[in-house]
């Protein structure tokens, strides 16, 4: 017989949600399985790569390594919850303009960790960005497209009217 | 050098259409522009459903058990504890998947399950559905498999020495593979009239995908006896296939979607046994089931770069022009045959394509060993000889003391040529990528100037926009297009190309919105599904742009045609002044007086029925008429040229790459933006193959992967990652769609090769292998220290019962293509059926 289910109380992405589920699952396993909440990714399932990034009370976690029990009472906000009244984040904005989504398989992670950067550090540099975002592989984009995004986005959050630079969208 | 006039009369004529005109006045609108990809929305809020994220009600989960063996007998399998497992639905073994598989026809040498033969640690034994992956975890541990263990073949080098006993019971010879030798004119009267002839050893080791996404695949069968199975594939059509002959079902019964790949990179290309597995456990089972498999799994399912050990020997005039090439490749192909001919095929084919070879001679040769299957990664074939010759050229214009920029100018092939082993080149931006990167990378001030510990380097390359055959032989199209213009005014694409983060998708609704005046996104593409797209064979071989765009931009003419026509008659204009431009369908002499283009395909609807037309895309056929001459050929080459500045710590060996210059003939760009992201992205995989990536096995007979992990398979992170300074160039190809050509693997191919030759520049040592690792940058240096060569590489290149090579007299000495008579010892150059005389003398 399976274990029997736990029930724990959270927020996710802003609403209070009960959830049922075995006690052994990882919070990656809570949200896409149990909530339904697809958008975060796996690539491991280890720890290693960062696809499953989430934020926990605001930190980036890795939803593989945190049991789904440890998130009673606790703030989770997934991709799903970064667009707001239907209208796109400014990240997720500047990642569509720029082309940081390839296969974007792992944007949804990109998006959560550079959230939290933005929300302590409105004008990262990129050396900082670089070590924020060190923990999440990305096989398509280089990095490169995916630090202006958060360079652009980041800007846009400020207020300051920004637009993409012509090298980067049409090269030299 | 002058120039090898193409033989345009040449073979049927390609079915691309020549570029077309735009609408009167108006020029492009859509094709160039650094739009939004089409799904981009959908990938940044993370509702693009991958393969993973589908769930069907009452679904089940399965599991693969996999050989702990790297080569061995089946002796006995039990099954009998697993499926007595509470919540275990099927077992299946090798017994009940009998027939074989493989994705080219010369092998199909794989079977979904084992039946009696494991040949390396992963290979899928048995499969267990059941009610939860935890459950199907845990039967997988009550199967009894027991091995008789056989010696196991750990390298290429072990292949030669050990023909018995061997993996496959085919093959060209024990345990090789297959056996390449074709020689274009006579290289030994090449090395004799060079002026100084040069030889080099080179090793490139083998490297995998490492898609994010993992792979995973669900099958749904009705009791009508309809499977449909959704797949993280890039080759839906090659699945359907494969499904067809192991299921034994008609394949009108089979739909195969490829759902969108959380990366590919050439690791998807292949129908892989846990998607038949899957569909056949959904027949089993009635009911749905999923796999999804780890991340030590897609290390076994591999298919990635294969290990490659490089001879070469170039014969050169004082002033740097190739009088002879001579290339040896030895393949260490893994536990199946996969992409292998093909691959192999690769490591000869393009060498001539850049820089002027007049003589050439290839020997290739790819070993079984009992290690997962190596295949297509990004570059396929091509990146390990690509390195060979660039740090070659760059070693042969050290001897001539000449730099090494000037003498790939001086000697580059011509466009609108053929070269000696018949590939015909059509446009060639090779010279302006290099102009380009040496005058941004400030290379005449750097090169052989900087402080020890800095240099730069300087490689280039080119790679095919899609091969010019199919990889099973038919005469049908190798890309459709069905286009359906609704009275709405939105027009629907339907193509089987599947995007795998490359764009494609994006690239169908960008060139139907170029040809019809109307804006991309009113466009909806429908891709990669056999039910409901005409076959496209698959997002490999840099084909999708040429290919699927040539596709859509016929039908998309077509439906202009069809809507022009009747425009004309409504607005009782010319024809040929009818114009599409910003949703409207106007007079270019008055556009005020005009309709919106809803209305345009309303009046075509009311006066001849729906409005839906075809399009596809033929390649040209092939000049080259020999044994082997399919692969290499292709409608079009794209070409790179990079420079890398690398900092070289003599204390530690650690080689930093700052930056690098790289600039990309790529046509023409249909989306600049997109197109930068494949330049930068490629960058990236080839910076990983140059400083860290690489398979390892344990050196002993166990031929266990050292590192199936994500965390010890080193791969760039943003810490490692250089900027990278990009230069599009474009030199519009006739045969590509506006004039675009390929860019999602050509630029990875410079990469090694010009940070090999900084390493050089900066401290005075070659490293002739990749990865570049600390370790052996610091042997080099303390051999250096020693008064020795300060080189790390291979010593040599075994022995191989070459064939006699097939002969094939190039062009300009009055071949037509085909092989000189099959009997060995016929004198180059003597070519039954010739009588024109030779175009050039070398």
């Amino acid at each position: 017989m399976p274990d029997p289910k736990v029930t724990i109380a959270l927020e996710v992405n802003g609403e209070p949600v009960e959830v049922a589920f075995a006690p052994h699952k990882t919070l990656l396993e809570v949200l896409r399985e149990d909530l339904s909440l697809t958008g975060t990714k796996h690539g491991c399932e280890l720890g290693e790569c960062g696809t499953c990034t989430v934020l926990l009370d605001g930190t980036p976690v890795l939803s593989c390594l945190v049991l789904g029990l440890a998130c009673a009472e606790r703030h989770v906000k997934t991709v799903e919850g970064m667009a707001q009244g239907g209208k796109l984040h400014p990240l997720q904005d500047a990642f569509a303009e720029l082309g940081a989504a390839q296969c974007g398989y792992c944007t949804p992670a990109f998006l959560l960790a550079a959230d939290a950067l933005l929300a302590g550090n409105p004008r990262p540099s990129r050396d900082e960005m670089k070590q924020a975002l060190s923990g999440n592989l990305c096989r398509c984009t280089g990095y490169i497209k995916i630090y202006e995004a958060v360079e652009l986005a980041a800007a846009r959050m400020r207020g300051e009217p920004a637009e993409p630079s012509r090298e980067s969208v049409y090269g030299r | 050098m002058g120039a090898k006039k193409a033989d345009s009369g040449a073979g049927r004529p390609s079915s691309a259409h020549p570029p077309i005109r735009p609408s009167a006045g108006v020029g492009l609108r859509v094709v160039g522009r650094a739009l939004r990809k089409v799904d981009a929305t959908s990938k940044v809020t993370g509702t693009t459903v991958f393969a993973d994220d589908i769930a069907l009600p009452r679904m089940l989960y399965a599991r693969l058990l996999r050989s702990t063996q790297p080569h061995a007998r089946i002796v006995r399998i039990d099954t009998s504890r697993a499926r007595a497992l509470e919540g275990v639905k099927a077992v299946l073994t090798g017994r009940d998947l009998p027939i074989p598989f493989g994705i080219l026809p010369v092998s199909q040498d794989e079977h979904a399950l084992a039946p009696e033969r494991v040949r390396f640690v992963g290979d899928p034994v048995a499969a267990v559905a059941a009610t939860s992956e935890e459950i199907a975890t845990s039967a997988l541990d009550l199967i009894e498999v027991a091995y008789e263990p056989l010696r196991a073949i750990a390298s290429a080098e072990d292949a030669l020495r050990h023909p018995e006993p061997r993996i496959h019971d085919y093959g060209d010879a024990g345990n090789l593979h297959k056996l390449i030798s074709l020689e274009f004119g006579d290289v030994d009267e090449g090395f004799a009239a060079a002026h100084l002839v040069r030889e080099d050893l080179f090793f490139f080791e083998g490297s995998t995908h490492l898609p994010m996404e993992q792979h995973a695949a669900v099958a749904d069968w009705s009791p009508d006896g309809k499977i449909t199975v959704w797949s993280s594939t890039q080759t839906p059509h090659y699945v359907h296939r494969a499904l067809a002959k192991v299921l034994g079902l008609a394949p009108a019964r089979i739909r195969v979607i490829a759902t969108p790949n959380g990366g590919g990179f050439g690791g998807k290309s292949d129908p892989f046994s846990h998607e038949i597995v899957v569909a056949k456990l959904a027949m089993v089972t009635g009911r749905p089931v999923k796999i999804t498999l780890t991340r030590e799994e897609v290390f076994y399912c591999h298919r990635g770069r294969h290990p490659t050990l490089m001879w070469v020997k170039t014969g050169v005039k004082q002033d740097g022009a190739i009088t002879a090439m001579h290339f040896r490749s030895l393949l260490d192909g893994g536990g199946y045959g996969s992409y292998g001919v093909a691959s192999t095929y690769y490591t000869g084919a393009l060498q001539t394509v850049t820089y002027d070879v007049p003589r050439y001679k290839f020997e290739g040769a790819r070993a079984f060993t009992n290690k997962p299957p190596c295949g297509p990664k990004r570059g396929h074939g091509t990146p390990q000889p690509r390195f060979a010759l660039e740090v070659h050229m760059d070693k042969l214009a050290e001897q001539l003391a000449t730099d090494p920029a000037e003498l790939r100018l001086r000697h580059l092939v011509p466009p609108n040529s053929l070269t000696a082993n018949y590939l015909r080149i059509g446009s060639m931006g090779l010279g302006r990528c290099i102009e380009k990167v040496v005058a941004g990378s400030g290379w005449k001030e750097k090169f052989r100037k900087l402080p020890l510990g800095k240099g730069v380097g300087l490689a280039c390359s080119s790679y095919i926009c899609g091969a010019g055959l199919p990889i099973y032989w038919n005469n049908m199209p190798q890309s459709a297009v069905q286009l359906k213009c609704d009275r709405g005014g939105g027009v629907t694409v339907f193509c089987g190309s599947t995007d795998i983060g490359q764009g494609s998708d994006s690239i169908l609704a960008y060139i139907v919105a170029e040809v019809l005046g109307i804006d991309p996104f009113d466009i909806r593409v429908v891709t990669a599904d056999t039910d409901l797209t005409p076959v496209d064979l698959g997002s490999y071989s840099s084909r999708v742009t040429l290919m699927s765009g040539n596709a859509a931009l016929q039908a998309a003419e077509r439906a202009r045609e069809i809507l022009a026509a009747h425009a004309a008659r409504q607005l009782d204009v010319p024809v040929e002044r009818v114009t599409f431009a910003g949703g409207r369908v106007f007079d270019a002499a008055d556009p005020e007086r005009g309709v919106a283009f809803a209305e345009a395909v309303q009046a075509a609807e009311a006066a001849q029925g729906s409005v839906g037309t075809v399009g596809s895309y033929t390649p040209p056929a092939s000049a080259g008429k020999y044994r082997g001459a399919g692969v290499g050929p292709s409608p079009a080459y794209s070409y790179s040229a990079a420079v890398a500045e690398v900092e070289v710590d003599p204390a530690t060996g650690i080689v930093v790459v700052p930056r690098i210059w790289i600039a990309h003939d790529v046509g023409k760009c249909i989306n600049a933006a997109a197109v930068i992201g494949q330049v930068e992205g490629s960058v990236y995989m080839g910076l990983g193959e140059a400083l860290m990536e690489e398979m390892a096995y344990r050196g002993n007979r166990n031929v266990v992967h050292k590192i199936p992990s994500l965390l010890e398979y080193k791969s760039p992170t943003t810490l490692e990652m250089c900027d990278v300074i990009t230069y599009l160039i474009e030199d519009p190809d006739p045969n590509g769609p506006f004039g675009a050509k390929e860019v999602g693997q050509g630029p990875l191919l410079p990469v090694m090769p010009a940070v090999a030759n900084a390493v050089y520049d900066a401290v005075g040592v070659r490293v002739d292998e990749v990865p570049i690792t600390p370790e052996k940058v610091l042997k080099a240096l303390r051999g250096k220290g020693k008064g020795e060569r300060g080189r790390v590489g291979p010593a040599s290149f075994p022995d191989i019962p070459w064939p006699e090579p097939t002969r094939v007299a190039p062009p300009w000495e009055g071949g037509d293509g085909r092989a000189a008579s099959g009997l060995p010892g016929l004198a180059p150059g003597v070519s039954p059926g010739v009588s024109a005389a030779p175009q050039r003398q070398h």
